[in-house]
């Protein structure tokens, strides 16, 4: 028996040695819930690992937690793997994190699902914030890899479909670390530079990893952001990314997004011929309504058989004069019966009427009728009436009474 | 406005107004006639603007003072 007495340093030092130099402690995975997570301002993360009976303090380094691909939240069911080691200073074990998977779904799909309600719940999604892709895009900005397929397919299509766009390429990463910020700032460029009306940006399919990029916040947000309309077109038909669901479209495939960008040019002159079609159709359709309206005009008589009804004028020109000749006559005769009696009383007030009897009319020279011997002087020449004649006279002698 | 002038989406815009109007096809005919003139004016002008067109594809680079530069792209067959 060892009756020596040990320090607590010493004791502690100890048992971390013991801990270290057990292997299944250098290398172990733990399955329990996620509580009391703390983030410290060191980059540290500290939290508790528990089950229903126990609980074990976890730490995870700076450099471990920047790894980390999704928020490990309160209340998760996780793995943890990690060493077992003593925290000397306070007689402590704790589990030495180097990485934390989410039970069930992976750790990515997690991260996919916080990202999408975050970005959700902050409207970047929403309907009324797309845009409307031009009918005719005459430029399209292209933000891909220049090396792949992914854009030998879209340029392949484009030209095939409609080939009066001009295609941009922006050639960008679409893997790895640096690709998020290279997508996010191609984007942003496009716009600063107002270089085209549409935007494609995505890739070709590979893993979720692959794909990682176009989950990216970075990447959504300047898709969200940008002007020029976007069409998020990543991996295939399955594959749904943050990209696409703050992009104005989605393409299941970066042809898809080729065949989406553009009209189809014979379908286009297909619609061409429908509109020449139309257009003859109403002009005929309009010729042919004039014709049966000038049929029907010409059908009259006057069009068929102008003398006849030159004719029929006529008579109906004479039946006119007639009455207007009769009527006019008629009021003739009214005016005659009138001017006589009018005659007749005229006459019997006449003075030449009085002249039958034997009386006779004096006037002077001027015409004047002589009433009176002082209109009268010796020598004056005047003009006797009778009733069927007159004499000029010289007056001899004047004798007033 | 000079057809020659018209982009695609303008000759095939005003290319639907005037087939539009031709079909309501009240107004009179010397209009009709002219309106249809036009028209047969337009698709034959998108119809050559579909079949001249060749595909342009250039690669962007960013200049030294940030503006974009235009370099060739080679397109796979």
């Amino acid at each position: 028996m060892d009756n020596r007495i040990y320090t607590v340093s010493e004791l502690n030092g100890l048992i971390k040695e013991l801990f270290d130099a057990t292997p299944l402690f250098l290398q172990i995975s733990v399955r329990g819930e996620l509580s009391n997570y703390k983030v410290y301002p060191s980059g540290h993360h500290y939290f508790t690992l528990k089950d229903s009976e126990s609980s074990l303090k976890c730490v995870m380094f700076k450099s471990s937690a920047l790894k980390l691909r999704f928020k490990p939240e309160n209340g998760m069911s996780v793995t943890v793997s990690g060493r077992i080691s003593v925290y000397p200073r306070d007689g402590a074990y704790q589990l030495y994190c180097s990485g934390i998977m989410p039970e069930g779904t992976g750790d990515l799909q997690v991260a996919f699902e916080q990202l999408k309600k975050k970005l959700s719940d902050e409207g970047l999604f929403d309907r009324e914030h797309k845009k409307p892709l031009p009918r005719y895009p005459k430029k399209i900005a292209v933000i891909t890899s220049s090396a792949g397929a992914a854009v030998h397919d879209m340029i392949r299509i484009l030209s095939h479909r409609w080939p009066m766009t001009k295609v941009l390429l922006l050639p960008v990463r679409v893997q790895g670390a640096e690709a998020p910020p290279e997508i996010a700032g191609a984007i942003r460029y496009a716009n600063r530079y107002e270089l085209a009306d549409l935007i494609i940006t995505g890739r070709g399919g590979g893993s979720i990893e692959d794909l990682w990029a176009f989950n990216d916040e970075r990447v959504a947000r300047a898709i969200f952001d940008s002007d020029i309309p976007v069409i998020s077109a990543v991996g295939h038909e399955p594959d749904v990314t943050i990209s696409d669901y703050a992009a104005d479209a989605r393409a299941s495939t970066p042809s898809n997004a080729a065949e989406i960008a553009v009209p189809d040019a014979s379908e286009e002159r297909e619609a061409l011929a429908g509109f020449s079609i139309r257009a003859s159709v109403s002009m005929e359709k309009r010729l042919k309504h004039l014709r049966t309206e000038l049929t029907a005009l010409s059908s009259r008589r006057v069009m068929r058989d102008a003398g006849a009804y030159l004719d029929d004028r006529r008579i109906e020109l004479d039946h006119m004069r007639d009455k207007l000749v009769s009527s006019t006559e008629g009021q003739l005769a009214v005016r005659q019966r009138r001017q006589a009696s009018l005659a007749a009383a005229l006459d019997a007030m006449s003075p030449l009427r009085v002249l039958t009897r034997g009386y006779a009319m004096a006037t002077d020279a001027a015409g004047d009728t002589v009433s009176s011997v002082r209109q009268l002087g010796v020598g004056d020449t005047l003009r006797l009436r009778v009733s069927d004649g007159s004499a000029l006279c010289t007056v001899n002698e004047i004798y007033e009474e | 406005m000079e057809i020659n002038n018209l982009s695609y989406e303008q000759a095939v815009s005003r290319l639907g107004e005037i087939v539009e109007n031709l079909e309501k096809g009240n107004m009179p005919l010397s209009h009709s006639l002219s309106l249809f003139e036009e028209g047969t004016a337009l698709i034959k002008y998108c119809s050559e603007l579909l079949d001249k067109a060749e595909q342009k594809v250039v690669m962007l680079k960013k200049g030294p003072d940030g503006a974009p530069i235009e370099l060739p792209f080679e397109v796979e067959a």
